[in-house]
């Protein structure tokens, strides 16, 4: 088991013939991932890496009969590419491209909102549940099969994290990264959720940075839901207020959204947080032998 | 994108916001000039720079005649204003806004803001105008009215004279206000905006509403279709590193240690600067490379991370993951050969072809130092910096 993708789930690539999609559809091909269409506006008919290419997402759907796509589409044209594929009954969407209009993605938000299409993004890096279902940007042979999640506002911090639990032999149900914009489709909440329910996964690890609120609404919700234990580090302890840092998201305004408070409350509802990025894996591991999980966890 | 209040006002004024006349002057004779224009006695001669708190620091000054425009204007372009918001160093005034001075009777909050936990844009407002609305959060939340926008719907008329009634506007301002308040939302979503301030708000004792002072940030991401907006960018405001960065799509924060860095990904780029900490040390630099740290980016990059005198030592921190290793080992050779780097520089790289990459920095003959994880890099660029006397 994992959350969100799997071996069986069947994926089409919007933006296929771009150059980052082209490049990534690749990638995910040899993974293993079911890459079964692309859509690119007027190549309809054509082929891409020996992939069918459609149109439109809902000529895409209904010859291939995927369930998700990823999309690759510039930031100019991403929002409607989510509206397309929510339009279409996806059962979920992951949107890699970054600097999409706020504007834009407040309208997407409520344009999904009375729809079934979960939104993955934007501004991220997607979902991978190791040895089987790879939709995203990450580099697959630092995730290992096991039974921790992992979820995560930051693309490399993730792979970072990742990559200390499967040097020390800890694999992974399903990595998520939700993405560094302030708006975005799923939160921490709704994929502790996920792995709540998940009977594969027995801990979690969650990475946040500064700026807003969401590591402290997730904090909560894990301190009166969660039955696994959970693990954590938020990124930028040492980032002056008031600047952006790279993400669009990333920012202390207002006395909000510091990493102190955030490992405060996080630290309060029952969360080991981790000091240092690099003792993510090592603050994980203390956490399962401390839940008599480590050995269940360790899978090489 | 920040601009400055002049500009703001500029673009409300557009929109149908009442503001005072104004005019904007580089030179003393200018706002002399200019204030010959204004019908009113008492003109206000405000210092503009991209920070609050100008008032408090001397940089907002009342006229009552001709000879006080040309005497407080002298004294505040060229000054260095020292607010809580521009930092020790201060910034220097070039620019003034010359404005017609008005009657106050009562001073307002009114801002739009994105609330994060919600997707939604929401318009405040307090009673408190004057005071920062953090404080007023802080202090006396019960002050703060707020009004969440259906984004397909807009602000609605009467979301607009709920939020007048409940900031105790007179009565016969209630209409005045309501359409300010439409009128601003739609200059936030038009033009793109992150945040709309207007502190203070206020009715004249002629029972005018004016918007005596305005912020406006804008989205970055939609600069590409506010051409107009991106028009008025000051750089004189902004770091000069990190307006070079942006040239080379690099995303740099001059912070004021001496260790520099340079990494792939914001977040783990966050995290670097707190491990330098963690280990000891200081980190002088937030510095994303993107995704495709090409050698020329790279070069780039450690250009800009020299260009801080206070650097002393470097640590690249590249989680390659798709992203080769050996390509960016070789931007970093020709980066060090190029810049004839004499400082310690500390690589870590983790990603496709990491063996090939650490082989190709140790075959340099350089003076890089390989690192084997991101803790072990933080220690070894800490202590290098601290042996060679910082």
């Amino acid at each position: 088991m994992s959350i969100y993708v799997n071996k069986d789930t069947k994926v089409i690539v919007q933006g296929i013939t771009g150059s980052a999609g082209m490049d990534h559809t690749e990638q995910m091909l040899q993974y293993g991932t079911q890459i079964v269409g692309g859509v690119t506006p007027g190549r309809g008919g054509t082929t891409t890496l020996g992939v069918p290419v459609f149109d439109t997402v809902q000529d895409a759907v209904e010859a291939t009969g995927a369930t998700v796509s990823i999309i690759y589409v510039p930031a100019p044209f991403a929002a409607d590419a989510i509206m397309e594929a929510t339009d279409a009954g996806l059962d979920l969407t992951i949107c890699i491209t970054e600097h999409i209009p706020i504007i834009d993605m407040i309208k997407v938000k409520e344009y999904m909102a009375d729809k079934q299409t979960r939104l993955i993004g934007p501004n991220c890096p997607g979902v991978i549940t190791a040895d089987e279902c790879k939709i995203g940007i990450m580099p697959g042979y630092i995730h290992k099969k096991g039974h921790i999640g992992v979820v995560s506002r930051s693309g490399t911090l993730t792979y970072e994290a990742v990559h200390q639990l499967s040097q020390a032999g800890y694999g992974q149900t399903t990595a998520v990264g939700i993405g560094g914009d302030p708006v975005n489709g799923t939160s921490f909440i709704d994929v502790l959720k996920e792995f709540n329910e998940d009977p594969e996964t027995l801990a979690v690890m969650m990475i946040g940075e500064i700026g807003g609120t969401a590591e402290e609404e997730a904090a909560e919700w894990i301190k009166e839901n969660m039955t696994k234990p959970v693990a954590g580090f938020i990124g930028g302890a040492t980032a002056p207020p008031g600047k952006r840092m790279g993400h669009a998201g990333a920012i202390i305004s207002g006395g909000e959204g510091t990493a102190k408070e955030k490992n405060r409350v996080m630290t309060n509802c029952g969360i080991k947080v981790s000091e240092s990025p690099a003792k993510m894996g090592e603050t994980m591991i203390a956490l399962l032998e401390e839940n008599n999980l480590a050995k269940k966890c360790k899978t090489h | 994108m920040n601009i400055h209040e002049y500009q703001a006002k500029n673009i409300l004024r557009d929109y149908g916001v009442n503001v005072p006349t104004g005019y904007v002057a580089y030179s003393i004779d200018e706002a002399v000039e200019y204030a010959k224009g204004i019908n009113n006695d008492v003109k206000v001669v405000k210092a503009q720079i991209h920070a609050g708190g100008r008032g408090k620091a001397g940089g907002v000054k009342l006229a009552q005649n001709q000879d006080e425009v040309r005497e407080y204007a002298k004294e505040i372009l060229g000054k260095v204003l020292v607010t809580p918001q521009t930092g020790p160093e201060g910034k220097e005034v070039k620019r003034l806004l010359i404005e017609e001075g008005c009657n106050i009777d009562k001073e307002y909050y009114l801002g739009l803001v994105l609330d994060r936990s919600i997707s939604k844009i929401v318009l405040m407002g307090s009673e408190e105008g004057g005071m920062e609305i953090e404080e007023v959060a802080a202090s006396n939340p019960e002050k703060i009215f707020k009004e969440v926008i259906d984004p397909t719907i807009g602000l609605t008329a009467f979301q607009a004279r709920r939020l007048a009634f409940n900031l105790n506007f007179p009565k016969e301002s209630i209409n005045q206000v309501a359409k300010l308040m439409l009128n601003l939302y739609d200059a936030f979503v038009e033009k793109d905006c992150m945040t709309v301030e207007i502190n203070p708000l206020v009715t004249t004792k002629e029972g005018n509403v004016l918007a005596l002072d305005a912020k406006m940030n804008f989205d970055g991401n939609a600069l590409y279709r506010q051409k107009d907006v991106l028009e008025l960018r000051d750089l004189d405001e902004e770091d000069r590193n990190e307006i070079e960065a942006s040239k080379y799509d690099l995303s740099y924060i001059q912070l004021d240690g001496n260790i520099g860095c340079m990494v792939n990904g914001a977040g783990l780029a966050m995290a670097t600067m707190d491990i330098i900490k963690y280990e000891g040390g200081n980190p002088a630099n937030f510095l994303d490379v993107g995704g495709d740290a090409t050698p020329e980016k790279v070069a780039e990059a450690f250009k800009i991370i020299l260009s801080d005198e206070e650097v002393k030592g470097i640590l690249v921190n590249v989680f390659g993951g798709i992203m080769k290793c050996d390509y960016i080992a070789q931007g970093i050779i020709a980066a060090t050969k190029e810049l004839d780097l004499s400082i310690p520089l500390v690589v870590r790289l983790e990603g496709t072809n990491v063996d090939l990459g650490k082989q190709l920095l140790n075959d340099s003959g350089l003076n890089i130092t390989a690192a084997d994880s991101m803790g072990d890099g933080a220690k070894k660029i800490v202590q290098m910096v601290k042996e060679a006397g910082n």
